[in-house]
């Protein structure tokens, strides 16, 4: 599991891949908080490649997305299959955030 | 004639895993009781979603509630896999708790931007059965999460 990092344009893209769970949750929320502290304000999570979330990696996107928010930035998904969507609907967490089918369009909804 | 018998219908897998009580081991385990579920066909949505969600919360419960981090204590995790269910116990080395009397709605407009407290709601929407027992182990206290979901 890992988390890659990339600029598209003024969009800061991060890739998860494999799991964002427990063990690995405070990795991708310091790599982002990082990013913010910068400067960045356009943040784009893609899960193309990302197997499953538990509770605690829902809560990291929650925590990143109020975070984000507040210094005027804002967090968007892209790529959930089936089984992530579901469970999005399932915390309705699918109300909270703004979810693109593919990053191409992600990145035009900035 | 002879009803037909699915060949994989007699097939039973037990396992057993004892981890310490740090959630780096946790993927493991997960992808340890998920190998039979495949084998014996549960459906992809239960192998991609179901049974590593609500496996994941229930031991990531027993490390960091339940045993503390306390790297004296253990996590021992026993799955039960036929054609018909999985049945897996999550057993943890800490004070007995009250699995039925957390009953917060993650879901409710007031909660949707905690940042914990979907654990319990998501094992529960993820398997067909959630419980807690006390564990009848030598050393005294200690909790055991039974997870059980019907293969689809």
């Amino acid at each position: 599991m890992s988390f890659t990092i990339k600029k598209e344009g003024e969009i800061v893209v991060v890739d998860v891949e494999g799991q964002l769970i427990v063990g690995n949750r405070q990795e991708l929320k310091q790599k982002v908080l990082d990013e913010l502290e910068r400067g960045e304000k356009k943040f784009l999570i893609d899960f193309a490649q990302t197997g499953y979330i538990d509770s605690s990696g829902l809560g990291v996107l929650v925590s990143l997305s109020k975070k984000i928010r507040e210094q005027g930035g804002e967090l968007r998904l892209a790529n959930l299959n089936d089984d992530l969507k579901t469970l999005f609907e399932l915390t309705k967490l699918d109300t909270l955030f703004q979810i693109s089918d593919t990053r191409d369009r992600a990145l035009a909804s900035f | 004639m002879a009803a037909l018998i699915p060949p994989d219908a007699g097939l039973r897998v037990s396992l057993e895993v004892v981890i310490p009580s740090d959630v780096a081991y946790i993927e493991r385990v997960v992808d340890l009781v998920r190998h039979p579920c495949a084998e014996l066909a549960y459906n992809a949505h239960q192998l991609a979603l179901n049974v590593p969600v609500a496996l994941s919360e229930a031991i990531s419960n027993a490390i960091l509630r339940a045993n503390n981090e306390d790297p004296i204590k253990r996590v021992l995790v026993r799955a039960e896999i036929d054609t018909r269910q999985l049945v897996v116990d999550v057993q943890d080395e800490g004070e007995p708790f009250d699995l039925d009397g957390n009953i917060r709605d993650a879901t409710d407009p007031e909660n949707l931007e905690r940042e914990d407290g979907r654990g319990l709601f998501l094992m529960r929407a993820l398997m067909d059965r959630v419980e807690r027992f006390d564990a009848n182990g030598a050393a005294p206290g200690g909790n055991v999460v039974r997870l059980t979901l019907a293969r689809a």
